[in-house]
């Protein structure tokens, strides 16, 4: 079963925000929510500085507390690719995932139930890229499989230098970000 | 020097999270409560004090009845889909907490009803005759009585256990990631159900009883609230974060004013006090563990949404 994941070329990303735009509309994301986000890190003291720009989503984590602690099923871990997805019918809105994610990726949709990234599954299923991979016009994001040892993304991960966001909180994040 | 910026400006999660309003804290209290109160009339059942026609326990049940399902409301309101409420009903998680408490509520409920059998309230007794033939049955069967006393004092236990594992299985909020907010919500719910039951208590020999247990929780809980602080300040940097929050932090001002003065210390000294027969016995002291124990839930539930992992590297 492939496990899908992301690289993400921080040397590349400008923080044009297009895959923020390309998100809202492809998912119709609902105002005032986003399901993705620029997060800028700035390291350093002048004049020893550097500026890490994170295009941030669910890390469509291995270990999945949001999943564990969903009472309905369903957040799930999709059969294709292990994405991790909620289920908008059997969601009732307890918002125990919502508290569960170390990295706060998750909202409360205005039609009452959890929402977040899916990986534009959809599109994945007829073959596509997730929106905001395919439009980002630095071409800083990359998106496969993280078990098959020739994708583009294991690749990238495995000769670049590159981090996941807040290991310590143990989720197994599957983005992983180049330096 | 790290200084982070970001986008995300999602309802209810930034600048830090807040998807957990009023409701959960007072269901997550209302829940101690009852829990506390199921043990306290599971013992005296157990205790054979049921004799006495007198015992707190035939009052109780309808009042743990009435909280319960005041609590069960709150939750409800808190949801935000709240006509799929009933797919909590349709499948058994094993790994969510949430879940097993949807189902031992689903349990308690027929456990206290038993309990309220024994003797039913006179305005049921009056409407339903039946319920005289039941009481009868249940009193020939001292076996049967036993177990209801046991029963209540199980699922009293689980209850009050549940409503600190919810919290404290997150690992995202450091503040909640303690083994011993359960042992605090278990024994929070014990000091303030014991000073529920000593205020409605009518026998003075269980409303003795009852303020002298209620010391002895509230000094369990001392303990318990010093070691849930320890246990995060010997922790990793972020649960020490968590702990300075309560200690020193935004909620300190609440937490030691509110949940340790008035929540505990002045209650438990005022309380040794009246045990010893220096002062009269007053509600003063129960409704302050009452509304400590309330506090604390509301604080509880604040300061953990607030904790955070990346708290600890951004200031
Ligand atoms: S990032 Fe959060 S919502 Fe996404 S899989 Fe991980 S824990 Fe779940
Ligand atoms: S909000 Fe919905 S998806 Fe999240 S834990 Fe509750 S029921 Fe599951």
């Amino acid at each position: 079963m492939a496990r899908f994941g992301m690289a993400i070329d921080t040397k590349k990303c400008v923080g044009c925000m297009d895959c923020v735009v390309a998100c809202k509309t492809e998912n119709n994301v609902p105002e005032g929510h986003n399901r993705d986000w620029i997060v800028t890190v700035a390291n350093g003291k002048f004049p020893n500085v550097n500026l890490e720009i994170q295009s941030q989503r669910c890390n469509h984590c291995d270990n999945t507390p949001c999943v564990a602690c969903c009472p309905t099923g369903a957040s799930h871990v999709h059969e294709v690719g292990a994405v991790v997805l909620v289920d908008h019918n059997m969601c009732i809105g307890c918002k125990a995932c919502l508290a569960s994610c170390p990295y706060d990726a998750r909202f409360v949709h205005p039609d009452g139930y959890a929402d977040k990234c899916t990986f534009c599954i959809h599109r994945v299923e007829e073959g596509k890229l997730p929106a905001c991979v395919s439009v980002c016009p630095t071409h800083c994001m990359y998106f496969g499989d993280l078990d098959d040892a020739n994708s583009e993304v294991s690749r990238l991960i495995a000769s670049r230098k590159n981090h996941p966001l807040l290991p310590e909180a143990g989720t197994s994040p599957r983005i992983f970000y180049l330096i | 020097m790290q200084e982070l910026t970001t986008t995300r400006h999602n309802p209810q999660i930034d600048p830090f999270m807040q998807v957990w309003g009023w409701e959960i804290p007072v269901y997550l209290f209302l829940g101690g409560l009852v829990a506390g109160m199921m043990i306290i009339s599971g013992y005296f059942i157990f205790s054979k004090r049921y004799k006495n026609t007198n015992c707190v326990t035939y009052t109780l049940p309808i009042i743990s009845l009435l909280l319960l399902s005041l609590g069960m409301f709150s939750l409800f309101l808190d949801l935000e889909h709240k006509l799929y409420v009933w797919r909590l009903y349709t499948t058994f998680k094993i790994s969510s907490p949430m879940s097993w408490g949807a189902w031992i509520l689903i349990l308690v409920y027929p456990v206290i009803t038993a309990n309220l059998l024994m003797d039913s309230p006179k305005f049921l007794a009056d409407r339903f005759p039946q319920l005289d033939k039941i009481k009868n049955f249940i009193h020939e069967r001292p076996v049967l009585i036993q177990n209801i006393g046991v029963g209540n004092m199980l699922l009293g236990g689980m209850l009050g256990v549940y409503t600190g594992v919810l919290l404290s299985t997150m690992g995202s909020r450091p503040l909640w990631n303690s083994s011993m907010l359960w042992v605090l919500f278990l024994i929070s719910g014990l000091s303030t159900a014991a000073a529920l039951v000593h205020m409605i208590a009518k026998d003075v020999d269980e409303r003795e009883l009852l303020a002298k247990a209620d010391n002895g929780f509230l000094t369990i809980e001392i303990f318990v609230l010093a070691l849930l602080l320890i246990g995060l300040l010997t922790s990793s940097s972020v649960h020490i974060e968590a702990a300075k929050l309560l200690i020193s932090g935004a909620y300190a001002p609440a937490f030691w004013v509110f949940v340790v003065g008035m929540g505990v210390v002045i209650p438990l000294f005022i309380q040794l006090l009246a045990v010893n027969h220096k002062i009269k016995h007053t509600p003063i002291a129960p409704i302050m563990v009452i509304g400590g124990g309330l506090i604390l839930r509301f604080i509880i539930v604040a300061a953990g949404q607030y904790s955070h992992y990346l708290n600890a590297h951004f200031k």
